[in-house]
């Protein structure tokens, strides 16, 4: 299980990295893991507003549909295309391949109210991942 | 406390993730469901099914017990044969969709469906107590089968390692008492995967040797522990039915495209009335299946629209792992039902692309 040191977390396993003026957001290797093979993820069009801690988007599984929450608030500027093909990219590379959005954030310091690496380790271990 | 099968440490060692699954802790996924669904299509995969129930009738009168309760004719069985078949209630709804083992003329086994194992038992025994039925009496023997399924096409190559049986020999839809890893075993050719293979019913205490055996005879040819996210993938794409979803109290075995189980020219068996009228007077809804035109996955219970009105609504759905494209069975307006018809699923705000086609949705 990998939580990369440079990434920030949230408790709905997205992840969050400041590139450039672009907030880029992801799901972790945990949320991979539990949700098993990936088939479908559903993105919001670009141009569309976000709110922290509300639902913006979807990632199926086969057996299950499981929301995704956005981490910062803004408006999407930037959808990962690729993940229409390949969905599966999600499972083998989360934190690179597989960023799903890039968000232009109204305020550049709410990614600080996110968690660390060590405190997300933490609460994932916590959460007794099975 | 949910109910555990022989094979329960096993599938723990191998890393599995368990589910409850009708009162049952369960192996959902080992590898990946995509991964295992893929190894029962190209090579073997071998599944714990143990969960599901055994219920035996004999005696003289066993035929006639089995004859009123199923809709399929039994009488039609030779030793060795296996049918498949269903109870209904008298309103023409499914109890359960079975499978019937003819032993002998004064013996007989169900398979039936683990969620509906103790509901099948007691509806049995309400028939059998109500009825006129002399010289037969029937046994839950549940707890006495472990059940495994060996589903592939190197399924007879691998079972061939454990068995002196002839193999070949067992037609489809029949089977042997013979010995696997030397024990005592029922060898069925039979299946829900729509592969070659057997379902082996034996001694629990056996359980453990029996899998960790052909998992070991089977690794050269590719065999993988498959769990239950494949197995409704796998049954998925051959429109096999699952009850709860494509059969109910609700679903007739008419409207779930069973009609050729159901022998309406056989005398007297509960619902026997109710399914004669719903033949005569034309099924208002039936069972289909579709493919997304446009990206997505349909599941069950998401509403199925025609021009803009619902029409039905998807009894199960999945991303086809051999098709890649979104699948669904769903219960329609006959008006809808035919092959070729466009159709909508909503999938949360959208109205998606789909069309009526032939089933199954794979070449077996």
């Amino acid at each position: 299980m990998e939580f990369p040191e440079e990434l920030k977390y949230t408790e709905e396993h997205e992840w969050a990295f400041i590139e450039d003026d672009l907030v880029v957001v992801g799901i972790t290797d945990f949320a991979q893991d539990a949700l098993g093979d990936v088939v479908f993820v559903e993105l919001p069009e670009i141009g569309t507003m976000v709110e922290a801690g509300k639902p913006f988007g979807v990632v199926e599984s086969v057996k299950a549909v499981s929301d995704i929450y956005a981490p910062v608030s803004g408006e999407v500027v930037e959808v990962n295309e690729e993940l229409s093909d390949s969905p599966e990219m999600i499972n083998t590379s989360p934190y690179e391949d597989a960023w799903l959005v890039k968000i232009k954030v109204n305020e550049p310091g709410e990614i600080n109210d996110l968690m660390d690496a060590e405190a997300y380790q933490a609460f994932v271990e916590e959460e007794g991942g099975d | 406390m949910l109910q555990k099968t022989p094979l329960n440490r096993l599938h723990r060692e191998l890393g599995a993730r368990m589910v409850e699954f009708g009162g049952w802790d369960m192996p959902v996924q080992y590898r990946g469901v995509i991964d295992e669904h893929l190894a029962v299509r190209n090579a073997a995969g071998l599944f714990d099914v143990s969960h599901m129930g055994e219920i035996e009738v004999r005696g003289p009168g066993a035929l006639a017990l089995i004859q009123e309760l199923t809709v399929n004719d039994a009488s039609l069985l030779v030793n060795g044969q296996v049918q498949y078949s269903a109870f209904c209630y008298p309103h023409g709804g499914t109890v359960d969709d079975v499978t019937l083992y003819r032993f002998d003329t004064e013996h007989f086994m169900f398979c039936v469906n683990a969620s509906n194992s103790d509901k099948d038992f007691a509806w049995m025994e309400e028939v059998l107590e109500e009825g006129d039925f002399e010289g037969v009496s029937i046994r839950n023997l549940s707890a006495d089968f472990a059940q495994l399924a060996l589903q592939g096409p190197a399924a007879d190559a691998i079972l061939g390692r454990l068995t002196d049986t002839d193999l070949g020999g067992i037609s489809y839809y029949h089977f042997f008492e013979g010995l696997v890893a030397g024990t005592p075993a029922i060898i069925s050719r039979t299946g829900y995967t729509g592969e070659a293979g057997f379902e082996l019913y034996f001694t629990p205490g056996a359980a453990e040797e029996i899998w960790t055996s052909l998992l070991e005879v089977g690794a050269e040819d590719g065999l993988a522990p498959v769990g239950l996210g494949a197995r409704d993938t796998l049954r998925l794409e051959m429109k096999y039915a699952l009850y709860g979803h494509e059969l109910s109290s609700e679903i007739s075995p008419l409207e779930a495209g069973l009609g050729w189980i159901v022998k309406l020219d056989k005398d007297g068996f509960i619902g026997r009335e109710a399914l004669l009228r719903q033949r005569r007077e034309g099924l208002s809804r039936k069972l289909v299946g579709l493919v997304l035109t446009e990206p997505g996955v349909p599941r069950a219970e998401y509403p199925v629209f025609a021009a803009g009105k619902e029409v039905g609504i998807v009894t199960s759905g999945t991303m086809s792992p051999s098709l890649r494209v979104g699948i669904g069975l769903a219960l329609v307006d006959i008006e809808q039902a035919g092959v070729g018809t466009p159709l909508e699923v909503g999938i949360r705000q959208r109205r998606v692309s789909a069309r009526v086609v032939k089933t199954p949705f794979i070449r077996k």
